[in-house]
This record gives structure tokens, sequence and C-alpha cells, in this order.
């Protein structure tokens, strides 16, 4: 994994954030423009299209014709495309062909179990990368590190699938203790508040664990290489020299510098985060975003595809921004020059 | 010895190698045999169970056989059956010749899991080996011409990169199959579209360091051809950092096919890859663990033999990562 472009530096030239700002978000709004572009023509490019999915039923040539005409789908590709941009542009994602429901209600439901779901992760994935991660970082070398780092090269090789299933098999039925999937249980309603919350983070529990542990390797070798690298600096050694005990060097001096890329880290990991979410929410039938893109897909829903690709797109791209962003606010050196 | 886990890597990518090469050999049973599903589905490993050859042709697999002076009683299903001598082609002095033994468990179908590893492999690493090679090849082929072709191509090739590292990759791949079905070679084409990215990067930003240098300027003092230069020496002394990443890329495009796999995008069953096969053991994984357990591990394993590779060749071809 190469270097993310917001830790190689930003953009040359006028040092001023407001330059800086709007120049990123001219890009950010380019790239969007052009995901969406891409996408709607590789849906559209694809053979068949979503009546299809009527075939086998009970359903003649005409009233499939009478359905292409109602979607729109009989018009030249080119007018489909401005008149989708058009709706795009005054904030319109259309309509889900299989829902027949808006595709901005489909996305508002299901982006908040995402988020709950990523949150839940992002905390397994940051506890286990910055206890392990500093931890290695102590002693370079050492048995201690040596094992975390043979550690985290197996966590990032595995199968986020198979640990969602295997940690399904080992808590869900060699030990029952947590529920396989689902975000609540048949009878919430019937529970206290109370009761409620703690069915939900039950529920919560096995899909972070599955999605944060994927991710934790990576992130914890992150970890370890800044705070490493922190700690060979001149200003360490300095606080070394000055008779600071090695653990106020580490917890005061070392780590607040070692930690700052971590922010950038976790904006950039949105991406990685998405993906893993996508087989997490499958496999645990999480009500998210991931969950609604294979149903969408599978059910070739032109605008709910279009809708979710450009949703994720938004966000991926958001947190390149946020990256940036918090780069450059961090080191004006970033606003300066390359 | 400077790097263990280049030789960890090594021999456990080797010996992976071997393996699915010679998988036809290893492998004890077809893998899409089916004798006796119904007596031998969702056998847990390691179950030994009789296979008896009846004169119709079919076969019974039997949890135990004992020889009797008319033929043979058997018992399966939890029955024991009665079958006369001339019944059975395969009868020996004491029970029947044949024999079907599940290492790590049979299916629903009865088939040998063992065996369906050893054929997923074949099927799982060729895919994720072809479609590094192809992303490797495009990666460097778009790396080059933005580091060499001028400022246009070089923003517009690196914009797109740029959009597609912006949309999630397992939406798109998900997408891309489901809506076009593609073949293996398709599949193949569409792994290395997702992965060629980092490789053109990586090579650009190594032939833009070395533009500058010294014996690059001479080069083309010396009026050698643009190209001249790039195959002699840019593409030579870029090349480490690319192999590497490659390695790393391997690990990742099994991960990704195996997850399409899984969900059922990739290589269509009966046809067995090691996704599909832990797809299967997902319905089942409350009462027949192993299905889904061992071709998990096999993925897993692959992939930690690729990345340990990856990163000891980056120990001890860069040393600054240390």
């Amino acid at each position: 994994m190469g270097l993310p472009p917001a830790l190689t530096g930003g953009p040359r030239g006028d040092p001023s954030v407001a330059g800086f700002l709007l120049r990123r978000l001219t890009a950010s709004f380019l790239l969007l423009f052009a995901v969406a572009t891409g996408v709607f023509f590789l849906v559209h490019a694809a053979p068949g299209d979503p009546t299809d999915v009527f075939e086998g039923q009970r359903i003649n040539r005409e009233q499939r014709e009478t359905l292409r005409h109602l979607y729109g789908l009989d018009r030249p590709l080119g007018e489909q495309y401005l008149r989708w941009l058009a709706a795009l542009a005054q904030g319109e994602l259309g309509l889900s062909l299989a829902q027949q429901r808006p595709v901005a209600t489909i996305l508002a439901e299901a982006f908040p179990a995402t988020l709950l779901l990523a949150t839940g992760a992002i905390a397994v994935e940051f506890g286990i990368a910055l206890l392990l991660g500093i931890a290695a970082a102590r002693r370079p070398g050492g048995y201690a590190d040596q094992t975390i780092r043979l550690g985290s090269l197996v966590f990032v090789s595995q199968p986020p699938f198979w640990i969602a299933l295997m940690l399904v098999l080992l808590f869900a039925h060699l030990w029952p203790v947590l529920p396989a999937s689902h975000m609540r249980s048949v009878d919430a309603d019937l529970l206290s508040p109370a009761g409620r919350a703690w069915d939900l983070l039950r529920h919560l529990l096995l899909p972070s664990l599955a999605l944060g542990l994927y991710n934790a390797g990576s992130t914890l070798r992150f970890v370890r290489g800044s705070v490493i690298e922190v700690m060979g600096t001149d200003y360490i050694r300095a606080a070394r020299a000055r008779g600071l005990s090695e653990r106020r060097v580490l917890w005061v001096h070392g780590l607040r510098n070692a930690l700052t890329p971590l922010i950038q880290l976790f904006a950039l990991s949105f991406p990685q985060l998405l993906n893993g979410a996508l087989l997490t929410e499958i496999i645990f039938a999480w009500p998210g975003l991931g969950r609604a893109t294979f149903a969408a897909v599978l059910s070739r829903d032109y605008p709910l595809i279009l809708g979710l690709t450009l949703f994720s797109a938004f966000v991926v791209i958001l947190g390149n921004l946020l990256a940036d962003l918090l780069q450059a606010a961090a080191d004006p050196r970033v606003r300066r020059h390359a | 010895m400077r790097s263990p886990s280049l030789w960890v890597g090594a021999i456990l990518a080797g010996l992976l190698g071997l393996t699915v090469i010679a998988a036809p050999r290893l492998a004890p049973y077809d893998p899409d045999e089916q004798l006796d599903p119904a007596a031998a589905s969702y056998r847990p490993p390691g179950t030994e169970l009789a296979a008896i050859h009846l004169t119709t042709g079919t076969w019974r697999l039997a949890d135990r056989v004992e020889r009797t002076p008319g033929g043979l009683r058997i018992e399966r299903l939890g029955r024991t059956e009665e079958l006369a001598a001339d019944q059975v082609l395969n009868l020996t002095a004491d029970g029947v010749a044949d024999r079907r033994f599940y290492l790590v468990g049979s299916d629903k179908f009865g088939r040998d899991l063992w065996s369906r590893m050893l054929r997923g492999g074949q099927i799982s690493l060729t895919i994720g080996l072809l479609a590094a090679l192809v992303a490797l090849v495009a990666g460097i082929a778009v790396g080059a011409a933005a580091a060499l072709g001028g400022p246009w191509v070089d923003g517009f090739l690196m914009r797109s990169v740029d959009a597609l590292l912006a949309i999630p990759s397992m939406l798109l791949f998900i997408a891309i199959a489901a809506l076009f079905r593609p073949g293996t070679a398709g599949l193949v084409l569409l792994l290395a579209g997702g992965a060629w990215m980092t490789i053109s990067r990586l090579l650009r930003a190594e032939i833009l360091s070395l533009k500058e240098r010294d014996f690059i300027l001479a080069a083309r003092a010396l009026g050698l051809h643009p190209f001249t230069i790039f195959r002699r020496h840019l593409l030579p002394n870029a090349l480490t950092p690319v192999l590497t990443q490659t390695m790393l890329l391997i690990g990742q495009i099994i991960l990704v096919e195996s997850s399409l796999s899984f969900l059922g995008m990739g290589v269509q069953p009966p046809t067995a890859t090691w996704g599909n096969l832990v797809a299967d053991g997902r319905e089942s994984i409350s009462y027949a663990w192993w299905i889904a357990t061992f071709p998990g591990a096999a993925i897993s394993l692959a992939v930690i033999a690729f990345n340990l590779l990856g990163d000891g060749l980056r120990d001890v071809l860069d040393p600054r990562t240390r």
C-alpha cells in the first residue's frame, strides 16, 4: 500500500486555507461527477435490463415494453443520461424499480445501520491497533514485537467473510452467547428502552468484531511504524537526555506526534470499511447499505445501484477531503508546498 | 537468513503451488463424485465408510460391514441390511474392497471435501495469479505512460486512478459481476481491473524520482531513444518495489476472488473454488462446521504465504522500511 496522497503532501502554490479548500472541493466535485458518469454507462452497458427480473413470470412482450417505456429504458442512452443528471442536479435520485420507493428513502433507512456497524468496527479496530501497536513499538525486534507483527500479518490475511463465519460458529453455535444475525430480536418491541439498547448491543457485537478484526491488522502496523519512527527522532532523544522517564517520553512526547497521522488514516479507511461492511452485512443480515447493494444488484435495480454507488463514492471522497483538511490544519507545510 | 518471513513465505507458497499442481494425483476421489448422498452427507472429518459396489451399478456407503456366509450385513443410515453375495461386485473375504475416507469431512451431497478443496485451490490460485499478472502489466503500462507522457497524460491517468479508487471496489466488483456475469476469463480481467491502480501509482512515483537522477540525464544527453531509456534504465530500477507490491497484490486478489465466489458471483457452482466451498458451508455452519472452516483456512494460508513473501522481499530489497 503506497502512502495516500494526503500523507505525501497536497497541491502546490497558494498557501491560504481558503484557496486550498476551494481547490480540493472542486476536485472532489469533479471526481464525484466522473464516478457518476462512469457508473451510469457501466450499468447501462450490461446485457439485458431491469425487466429481465420478470422473466419466467406471467408478463408478455407488450407489458414488458410498457414497463420499459415507464422506466424510460426505451429512450436513447444519451437522453437517459442527461435526464438522470438533470434530476441528480436537483437532488433527485429517482425511484427504486424493485421496491417502488424513492432511492433517497432507502439510503436514509440503510445508512444509520451501516454507520452503527462502522462505529462498532472502528472501536474494535483502533482499540486493538493502538493497544498492540504501541506494545509492539516499545521494543522493536523484541519478542512481543515479533509476535504482534506475525499476528497482524495473519489477521490481514483472513478472508473477512470467513472471520465472520468463524465468529458465528464460536459465539452463536458452539458457545451460544450472542445472536448470529439481524439487528434486533423478534420481540425487541416488547422490551424496555434499556432492554432494547442491550439487545441492539448484543446484535452489534459479532458484526463489529468481524469487521474490526479484519481492518485491525493494517492499522496496527501503521501505529507501530509511526511510533517507532517518532521514538527515533532528535526531540525524543533530547527528552530522554533531559532525564525524563521512558514512560513519560512515550506517552507525553512520543504518542502525540506519532498518532496525529492516525486521524487521517481513519478518514482514509472509509473505502475499506465500506468494502468490509458489504460482506459483513450480508452474512449477519444487517439492514445497512451493503445488504441494500446486494439486493439492488441482484434485482438489476438501476436507480438504486446508481444511488448506492454515488453515495458510497461520496462518503469515500468526503473521507479523502477530511483527511486533506486535517493534514492541512495540522501541518502548514502541506498548504505551502508539496 | 536475513528475513525469516521471506523463507517461510516462499516455502509455504511453494508447498501450496506444488499441492495445487499435483492436485489431481493428491485428491483421493473425484471432487464431484456422489456415490451415496443419503448415507454420506455431512460426515465429520475422519469418517471412514465402506463402499459397496452393487451389481445394479450403484454404490452403497455403510458405516460397518460384516461378512456373513450368505453375503454381507451392512449398517447404513442407522439400519441393518442384508445383502446377498451375488448382489455385490467388490466382495472380499472379510468385507468389501473399497472404502471412502473423509479426511476433512463430506458435504451435503456426500462429496469428499478434501478432494473438492484441492480442485478449488487449483481454480482459486490460478485465477489469482493470472489476475495479478494482468494487473502488473496494465499497471506498468499506465504508470509508465503517466510518468513519461507529459503533464496532460499524467493528469488524466492519475485522476482516473483517483476516481477508480474512490469507489469502494467491492461494490463495483459485485455490480459488474452480477450485471455482466463474466466467465472465468472475464473474472480474471475484472479482478485485475480492480488491482492495477496501486502498481501504476507506485511505478509512476519511482520513475519520476529516477528521471532526474544523473545516470538517466546522462542517457538522455547521449541521445538514447526514450523507449530505450525506459526499457534499459528506468524499468529495471523501478521494478523492485513494484514486484514486492505484486506479491501483496496476489494475496489481495485471492481474497477478493474468494469474496465474490462466496457471494455466488465468481466461478459458478458446481465448480469448486475455495470461496464457493465456504459459501456451501455457511448454511450448515450450525451442524457441519467443517465445510466452511477448512476451505476458509486454505484461503487464509494462501494469503498468509503471499503476504509473508511480499513482506520478506521488502525487508531484503528495501532496508529503509525495517
